[in-house]
């Protein structure tokens, strides 16, 4: 593989980030570094070797479906920033029609 | 005075809960406005519960710091960020908070840590700086920091810290106190604000091997509220802890004495495992042939969990909310903007780069491939020994240096104490003695332990044999 690099402002914009001019500044070669460290992993042969997305091959196990108690809608809403009618309120998401 | 030793003196009469509260309250006002290891704490709120606390429990009456991503019932979890600095109270218990009440324990102060626990000296923390009780110019050491600083300032009895690569250990090696990351699944993350879910987990901050089995008696165990939880029985951590290490083998990764290690670190180390084959242990030589993979496996895992995970700090239901937005996305956008400072925006950025369509493979599937690699590593020694000896940390304390520190440097210092997270093995560091280091005369050094998945009471037993030693 060449020399890693990130385009920080299209990345930071899927990860719906605003980042100023002096903060991708900074970040550009901090992350093109790392990831370039990252790249020691391409030495080694991986073909056959499972992946292991946890340490512990515990998977998906459920709970027993029993109904217990949520929390009250008043401990749920204390944190919002904006509310409305017992409900949080957001920008308009739907535009005029 | 520890726990354990606390706890005699509540049951003997001698003290009480509210005299160890009114006590720990006189010295976080008379040091911690030095060390700056608590964010805040409720001393009312803690004294009201002392009042009617059941001493015959097994941690009764006793005050337990709580670092500051854990969420206590109407206490404040800022997760050291201002995302979460103002406005926020947690609506409910974790289930470690939950199962310390049962057990008598009185949460008491929120501690300092890097923000959402990103960082390896608590200089992240967008809300105080918090300094080495041994040297004020150093790092206590992250993420755990502020639970760590204060157990080693005796302004905490104990403490609960998070542990994703190392953030229990590193501190309390740096402040010269007992911190223990339990196995993966051996103790619920419910409660936690989530950092990379595949590598959190809890544990205790101590002042000794016998007070972090206390508490890991407590918290550990199956939690419905914690898919990755496991039934595994309970085992009782105390009965065995003062056996000793006569006829166990102890490993020793060559990967894990190389280059790049301070002299003084060397020495202690070495002279913590000199001790423990003096008692009776036999030490062997084994090796971990993947260790130099750990740090690049576990910067594509940890910040791709971190990205994901922390898409729920949007400005809508909780924490910081831009003013005036042009819409949903711009809400979004500057929200995280202000909210967040730039070791979180680098990992999330990182992060959101490795599963990014077309590096998937390159980066995240293969990591989680050599992740697998690493933990062969570890079956294959456990096969050999009972347990594994290192360093915590290549050199003690460093100092104070805020953004002159280059991000990639700050992550290689975590060497020895990724893998363990990645393999999802318990470990411990346990303090080893002191070091001179770059102008400082003694600096703590901690001895890292490792044990098999689930091999808690036989971690606890030899770091129980290098305490005494120490």
């Amino acid at each position: 593989m060449s020399q890693p690099h990130i385009d920080v402002r299209y990345v930071a914009n899927l990860a719906r980030l605003e980042l100023s001019d002096e903060e991708i500044a900074t970040f550009q070669p901090q992350l093109d570094a790392i990831l370039g460290h990252v790249e020691t992993l391409s030495q080694l042969d991986v073909d056959g070797i499972e992946a292991s997305a946890h340490a512990v091959p515990v998977f998906g196990r459920m709970r027993a479906d029993e109904p217990h108690t949520s929390l009250p809608l008043s401990a749920v809403l204390q944190n919002a920033p904006d509310q409305s009618q017992g409900q949080i309120r957001v920008p308009k998401v739907v535009a005029d029609a | 005075m520890t726990l354990s030793s606390l706890r005699q003196q509540l049951l003997a009469g001698q003290t009480t809960s509210a005299a160890i509260l009114s006590g720990l309250a006189g010295e976080i006002a008379a040091r911690d406005g030095r060390t700056g290891a608590y964010l805040s704490h409720d001393l009312e709120s803690a004294m009201a519960e002392a009042e009617n606390v059941d001493l015959s429990l097994p941690l009764g009456g006793i005050p337990i710091a709580i670092k500051d991503n854990i969420n206590v019932l109407g206490q404040p979890c800022t997760c050291g960020s201002r995302f979460l600095a103002e406005n926020y109270r947690s609506p409910y218990d974790a289930t470690v908070i939950r199962k310390l009440r049962a057990a008598g324990a009185i949460p008491f102060g929120r501690m300092n840590l890097d923000e959402f626990a990103m960082g390896s000296s608590t200089e992240n923390s967008a809300l105080q700086t918090t300094r080495n009780p041994h040297d004020p110019e150093r790092i206590p050491g992250g993420s755990s920091g502020g639970p760590a600083a204060a157990v080693a300032d005796f302004t905490a009895i104990a403490a609960l810290g998070s542990d994703t690569g190392g953030s229990i250990r590193q501190p309390a090696s740096h402040c010269g106190v007992v911190g223990l990351k339990p196995s993966y699944g051996r103790v619920s993350r419910y409660g936690l604000v989530a950092f990379a879910s595949s590598l959190d987990q809890v544990g205790p901050l101590t002042r000794s091997v016998e007070d972090a089995a206390r508490i890991l008696q407590v918290i550990a165990g199956l939690d419905p509220l914690d898919s990755t939880s496991l039934e595994a029985p309970v085992p009782d951590y105390l009965s065995g802890l003062n056996d000793g290490v006569k006829g166990l083998r102890l490993g020793l990764p060559k990967e894990y004495f190389g280059e790049g290690i301070a002299p003084g670190v060397r020495r202690q180390v070495e002279a913590a495992v000199q001790a423990l084959a003096a008692q009776g242990a036999e030490v062997v030589d084994i090796s971990l042939p993947h260790t130099e993979y750990a740090v690049a496996t576990y910067y594509v895992i940890a910040p791709a969990e971190a990205s994901s995970n922390l898409s729920r700090f949007d400005g809508i239901r909780y924490g910081q909310r831009a003013a005036n937005p042009a819409d949903i996305p711009d809400l979004y956008k500057r929200s995280r903007e202000i909210g967040f400072g730039p070791e979180v925006k680098r990992r999330i950025i990182l992060g959101t780069y490795v599963l990014s369509s077309g590096y998937y493979d390159a980066y995240y599937s293969r990591a989680q491939k050599v992740r697998s690699l690493i933990r062969r590593d570890f079956e294959a020694a456990f096969t050999r020994v009972d347990a594994i000896l290192s360093p915590v940390a290549p050199s003690p304390a460093r100092k104070l240096g805020g953004a002159s520190i280059d991000p990639l440097d700050e992550y290689l210092s975590d060497i020895f104490t990724l893998a363990p997270n990645l393999a999802g093995i318990c470990a411990i560091s346990v303090p080893c003695g002191v070091s001179a280091f770059d102008g400082a005369a003694a600096l703590p050094v901690g001895l890292q332990i490792l044990a098999p998945h689930l091999g808690e009471a036989m971690l606890l037993r030899i770091a129980r044999a290098a305490e005494s030693h120490e």
